[in-house]
């Protein structure tokens, strides 16, 4: 699988990680922050919200959605589709809702809101395992070529 | 629906159950608690009023005051108009989840009979859980007799819930000498309290599912700074729509409640600050002390939070020498109280004298004597010139006499 299969704005709208929490952009000052810090998660009515798939929401700007987590994270995870049967134990797991899969199918990692945590990796029961740890500076296509071989079982 | 329970014009009731009785006209829809004393009958009533069909609203019993509290976040986010009461013990397992109230801007009325503080462990009133509340970001209204704590509690619904308002707020009242002693209490009808009160017009509600909203976001150095200085511009602000509130009251029953209460002081030279019961009897001890031709004047703190300095300092302009009370153990320092009268007298044209009395803790008495004695001690800082006692006294206490800093006169 080429790099460029690997979409890194995959169901993505264009408010996906859009601001960077540590940004030194204008804040609001006192007077216009919301009152008692509570947060609208969505613009406009979001009465059919359930309905919507994430790309098709409209996020507000409060939404952690609009906000990128990125830089918190020191290993990421590589999704090698060759060997994936998606059998979404990693989308159910995923603490951070950053596996993006459709229609049971695993498509990709939300690298705007991964942590890194490993749990995905941890869940994965392919072999060998469909996700795999790396360092945040890893190329993906280097990481893909990477790729270790079917562990054989060990004659008892 | 609720069966409508009578009331008469005239009742005989104690400061607990003239609270709850205003729970049950102000129609709140949850009611989470977990009863203390001396609050409990508060609570007790309340469910009581559910059982026999009374109240329409829920009535939630957990686990302790912290989760009474966390309830009453629960549903005041939810939308809903929310009371609940507790004291001191309770009070303080309370407080961490008063701030998260106030920080999210919830218009919660908490009912605090005020009680002291262990250890010792002590079950009678002072005012230890009461100042534990006071930066806790809530108004704080004082009642000092059952008749007070009726009405301020339900004038607290309005004022809480109003939108240029919403703040969670707590009506105190004295732990047994208002709360458990039965006096007469002139309530307004059902009829009059609930359109008095109104019903909530929820902001931000968690049931509104149109409009999602993340209640308790995290903050740090870039954001926190921002909420809190927008919090306590809320609570200064809040002043108008006390008194607007207050003013339809009178207008409503003739009893008129300001934010500070002055007592003979028109052309007072002396007198005491108090809050709670114990203004009352420094009332008495006032009309007492001109007879012995001393100037003497009470001047009562009805709003606690916003502290209303400007009105303390107008009220005070004439005055010489002032007595401030202290119920609550100074804890190394000057009385909090006293604290707060003196940096709005600093400021002031006339400067006057300003002693502390530490008094009352655990449900000592205050007599007329003592009280009497304030007063003389005050004339003659007056006459002096200069405060003549040391500035922090022990009212009513056994054993040698404590004190505590002098004024530097060189």
């Amino acid at each position: 699988m080429s790099v460029e299969q690997q979409d890194l704005n995959l169901l993505a709208n264009e408010k996906r990680g859009r601001f960077q929490l540590e940004a030194g952009q204008d804040l609001y000052g006192w007077n216009e922050v919301t009152q008692g810090s509570v947060l609208p998660a969505f613009e406009g009515d979001a009465s059919n919200v359930a309905n919507q798939k994430a790309e098709e929401r409209n996020y507000s700007d409060y939404n952690s959605y609009s906000a990128t987590v990125s830089s918190w994270r020191v290993i990421k995870p590589v999704f090698n589709i060759d060997v994936c049967i998606d059998c979404q134990n990693c989308w159910v797991w995923c603490p951070d809702s950053s596996i993006l899969s459709r229609d049971k199918q695993m498509l990709g990692i939300d690298y705007d809101h991964c942590k890194g945590c490993e749990v995905c990796v941890e869940v994965c029961p392919t072999n060998p395992k469909s996700l795999l740890m790396f360092s945040e500076y890893e190329d993906l296509g280097d990481a893909l070529a990477s790729w270790p071989e079917k562990k054989k079982k060990e004659k008892k | 629906m609720a069966v409508e329970f009578e009331v008469n014009e005239r009742e005989v009731w104690d400061g607990n159950y003239a609270a709850s009785q205003a729970l049950r006209q102000a129609d709140v829809d949850v009611v989470v608690a977990y009863p203390i004393t001396p609050s409990t009958p508060i609570v007790e009533n309340y469910g009581s009023y559910v059982g026999n069909g009374y109240i329409d609203g829920e009535f939630i019993m957990v686990e302790s005051e912290h989760a009474a509290m966390s309830g009453c976040i629960g549903a005041s986010a939810a939308g809903g108009r929310v009371a609940t009461a507790t004291s001191s013990q309770g009070f303080a397992l309370m407080v961490e989840v008063l701030y998260q109230a106030s920080g999210m801007r919830l218009p919660i009325v908490l009912n605090v009979v005020n009680r002291a503080l262990a250890s010792p462990l002590n079950v009678r009133g002072d005012h230890a859980d009461m100042y534990l509340g006071r930066d806790c970001g809530w108004l704080q209204v004082s009642a000092f007799n059952a008749q007070e704590a009726y009405d301020l509690a339900l004038c607290a619904f309005r004022i809480a819930e109003h939108h240029d308002v919403r703040l969670p707020m707590m009506v105190h009242q004295d732990g047994f000498i208002t709360s458990h002693t039965a006096q007469n209490v002139y309530p307004l009808s059902n009829e009059a309290a609930k359109k008095f009160v109104g019903t909530i017009d929820p902001v931000d509600d968690m049931l509104d599912f149109s409009r999602p909203v993340t209640y308790g976001a995290q903050t740090e150095e870039d954001w926190h700074f921002e909420h809190k200085a927008k919090q306590h511009k809320a609570i200064m602000d809040s002043v108008p729509v006390i008194e607007e509130v207050f003013a339809e009251f009178k207008a409503l029953t003739g009893r008129e409640y300001k934010r500070v209460e002055a007592y003979d002081m028109e052309d007072a030279e002396v007198c005491i600050i108090g809050l709670g019961t114990t203004v009352e009897s420094a009332r008495v001890a006032a009309k007492e002390m001109r007879k012995e031709g001393v100037k003497a004047g009470v001047v009562a703190m009805r709003v606690f939070r916003p502290f209303p300095y400007e009105e303390l300092r107008e009220v005070l302009k004439n005055v010489k020498s002032i007595g401030v009370t202290d119920r609550s153990s100074p804890g190394g320092a000057m009385g909090a109280f006293y604290n707060e009268v003196s940096a709005a007298m600093m400021t002031s044209e006339s400067r006057p004298l300003v002693t502390n009395y530490i008094y009352g803790l655990g449900g000592r008495d205050i007599s007329i004597e003592n009280l009497k004695t304030i007063f003389k001690e005050q004339q003659a800082n007056a006459d002096a010139g200069h405060i003549t006692t040391d500035i922090q006294q022990f009212v009513n206490l056994r054993g040698p006499k404590l004190g505590f800093f002098k004024s530097k006169r060189s």
